[in-house]
């Protein structure tokens, strides 16, 4: 089917024609999206050289709005805390556990999802069951009662929101290798003598992986978001700032100093935005109507 | 004769209803037993928490009360016990408050039910209603602004959300009440507490919904942009139809299906996404209810909601299947 976009696009100047090329084909959303989470990445890597103190520790006098001080340029908590230091200490626990998070959702959903959609039968009947009753709990009370279980840590916090995320990644991966088992250049694999562990490595995943890959970033942009829930209700690390801790306890002030639950919002927003523009890049760029079009 | 041809009319529905039903009940099981044994992995038991909260346990007293809840018994008998109890339809009682968690968690229901429901269908609807002026004027400034407020709004933590429309709402403009589910101390009848109730829901929904609504705007843009381009869409549009007739009567049906088919799903996200609200706005639900079990290791209490959550998604599930085969007849050939 003729894509309308590039229909209506008016023959114009090359200049104008790459451009308008940059916007619809999904490379723009991926490079701003890219660029502003590389950026927070960079600042979370570089916190201990920007913030080398505890950020957890008094600093000075206690509700300094935004810019009242010049040392403290986006204000300090109740405690006397720095906001900016929180934020980039924050900015680390939160792409730590989106990022591991979405690491053993990965894994878990693409080995149950290949296993279930390459085999069949009653590995794959077992699997669309433990699917199912994964997706039928609640999975915010699931991650909550696993952390419960469990040390508040970054590590079990990562591990609970993982396995929150795997059935969305393995029903996706499973109905990918289930439309590919048959597939011609498939046949023709088996035809050669491959092995089963060859077919599905070399020939079957590398083909199920575009609608996979720009899932991940959704993966880790919902981990990040759940991660901010869990804190703010009190159960992440205590030993560590994260941004839902902070819009915690900002609660208690709200009504006068809403400025300590505004900065960590705003920086939960900008990052899982960035994530999931990298995300909408991805998919339009990956999308197979794409690739087939000259 | 027509007993027969009602059979054949009913056969695809009813084995709709009966393939979820089959389906259904295992999971129910499994999730019970999965639950079950995932709360024993907790460190600690209800009677710890009621020890500690007490101060002056002994020895003794501590292991009469685990005699008492039948902790002492070995993990195959409690669970043997917890699933014929079940049978009997009996939730058990709470370890915390001594009440039947049957009669808990039925103060709770309705409150539950009006938020969650109502934020899945504010986002069902506000979603299709987006999605169509987003898909019919694709391309167009309206669309290319939505997109990206809808994209916002999908980037943005539904509790943080709803703690902004506290500060602007309640905080600076005064309009609607930042806590509860109810004005305390009032006896409201009739209209008066219809309305009451409203303006203690509408911001909890709304904070609740929002993520949903770019969710299903999202898709049903997606979908229909699709579905615009089909040629019996061009014939009804050929024949003059008015651009809002055709979206109402030939394109929202398909656009619906997909969205239909997630939104079965995500009752199990929203009930759990609702913890947080709930705790935002002071609203007393079954997320709330679960969480504050949790933390005193009301076992009973946090399982009986555990189930009903799987047993409300599983009955929308069933319930998204059928309304998938009326709003596409093909699904039931299959």
């Amino acid at each position: 089917m003729e894509r309308p976009m590039i229909a209506s696009r008016k023959l114009g100047s090359p200049v104008k024609d790459g451009i308008a090329f940059f916007k619809e084909s999904g490379y723009l959303s991926l490079t701003v999206g890219g660029a502003v989470f590389a950026a927070i990445v960079v600042t979370a890597a570089a916190a201990r050289l920007l913030f080398p103190g505890d950020p957890t520790d008094m600093v000075t006098t206690p509700l300094l709005w935004p810019g009242q001080s010049g040392l403290f340029p986006l204000g300090t908590t109740s405690l006397g805390q720095d906001v900016a230091a929180g934020l980039v200490w924050g900015a680390r626990a939160s792409l730590q556990v989106g990022i591991l998070a979405a690491a053993v959702g990965l894994l878990l959903g693409l080995v149950a999802g290949t296993l279930a959609g390459y085999c069949g039968g009653w590995i794959d009947a077992v699997l669309v069951r433990v699917i199912a009753l994964f997706q039928t709990m609640p999975p915010f009370l699931l991650v909550v009662v696993i952390v419960a279980i469990d040390e508040p840590t970054l590590r079990t916090i990562s591990l609970a929101i993982g396995l929150a995320g795997w059935p969305t990644v393995a029903r996706l991966v499973r109905a990918q290798v289930r439309s590919l088992r048959q597939a011609e250049f498939v046949l023709a694999a088996r035809c050669q003598g491959y092995g089963t562990t060859r077919i599905v490595l070399g020939e079957i995943l590398p083909n199920a992986l575009p609608p996979v890959i720009a899932t991940v970033s959704v993966l880790v942009a919902n981990a990040i978001l759940m991660e901010a829930g869990l804190s703010f209700l009190d159960m992440g690390d205590p030993n560590i700032v994260s941004w839902g801790s902070m819009i915690g306890a900002a609660r208690d002030t709200l009504r006068i100093d809403w400025y300590l639950a505004v900065l960590p919002g705003l920086a939960i927003a900008l990052t899982v935005l960035s994530l999931n523009l990298v995300s909408d890049g991805l998919t339009e760029v990956l999308s197979p109507r794409r690739r087939a079009a000259p | 004769m027509i007993k027969d041809h009602v059979m054949k009319r009913a056969g695809p529905w009813l084995r709709v209803v009966a393939g979820s039903a089959s389906f259904a009940l295992p999971t129910i099981l499994g999730i019970v037993i999965l639950n079950f044994l995932f709360l024993q992995l907790l460190p600690g038991d209800a009677v710890d928490v009621l020890a500690m909260r007490s101060g002056s346990a002994t020895v003794e007293s501590i292991s009469a009360l685990r005699v008492q809840t039948g902790l002492d018994q070995p993990l195959s008998g409690q669970l043997a016990a917890y699933l014929s109890r079940l049978a009997h339809f009996d939730l058990g009682v709470s370890t915390q408050y001594h009440l039947p968690v049957a009669d808990i968690i039925a103060a709770r229901l309705p409150d539950t039910l009006l938020l969650v429901g109502g934020a899945l269908g504010l986002a069902v609807v506000l979603g299709l209603l987006l999605g169509s002026v987003m898909a019919s004027l694709a391309g167009r400034w309206i669309d290319r602004m939505l997109s990206g407020l809808l994209m916002l709004i999908y980037s943005t933590p539904g509790f943080w959300i709803g703690l902004m429309m506290i500060l602007l709402f309640s905080v600076k403009l005064g309009l609607f009440p930042s806590a509860g589910s109810a004005t305390i101390g009032t006896r409201l009848s009739g209209l008066a507490a219809l309305y009451d109730k409203a303006a203690h829901l509408i911001m909890p929904m709304t904070a609740l919904s929002l993520f949903y609504t770019a969710v299903y705007a999202r898709l049903v843009r997606a979908t229909m942009i699709d579905v615009l381009r089909q040629d019996f869409i061009l014939a009804a549009r050929a024949k003059g139809l008015h651009p809002v007739t055709l979206i109402r009567r030939h394109a929202i049906r398909n656009a619906l299906i997909p969205v239909v088919t997630v939104a079965g799903i995500h009752l199990g996200n929203l009930l759990g996404g609702a913890v947080v609200v709930e705790t935002v706005f002071g609203w007393p639900g079954m997320g709330r209810l679960a969480f504050d079990a949790l933390l005193s290791r009301d076992f009973p209490v946090l399982l009986g909601v555990l189930l009903l959550s799987s047993i409300l998604v599983v009955a929308v599930n069933a319930l998204a299947d059928v309304l998938l085969g009326w709003l596409d007849p093909r699904i039931l050939t299959e």
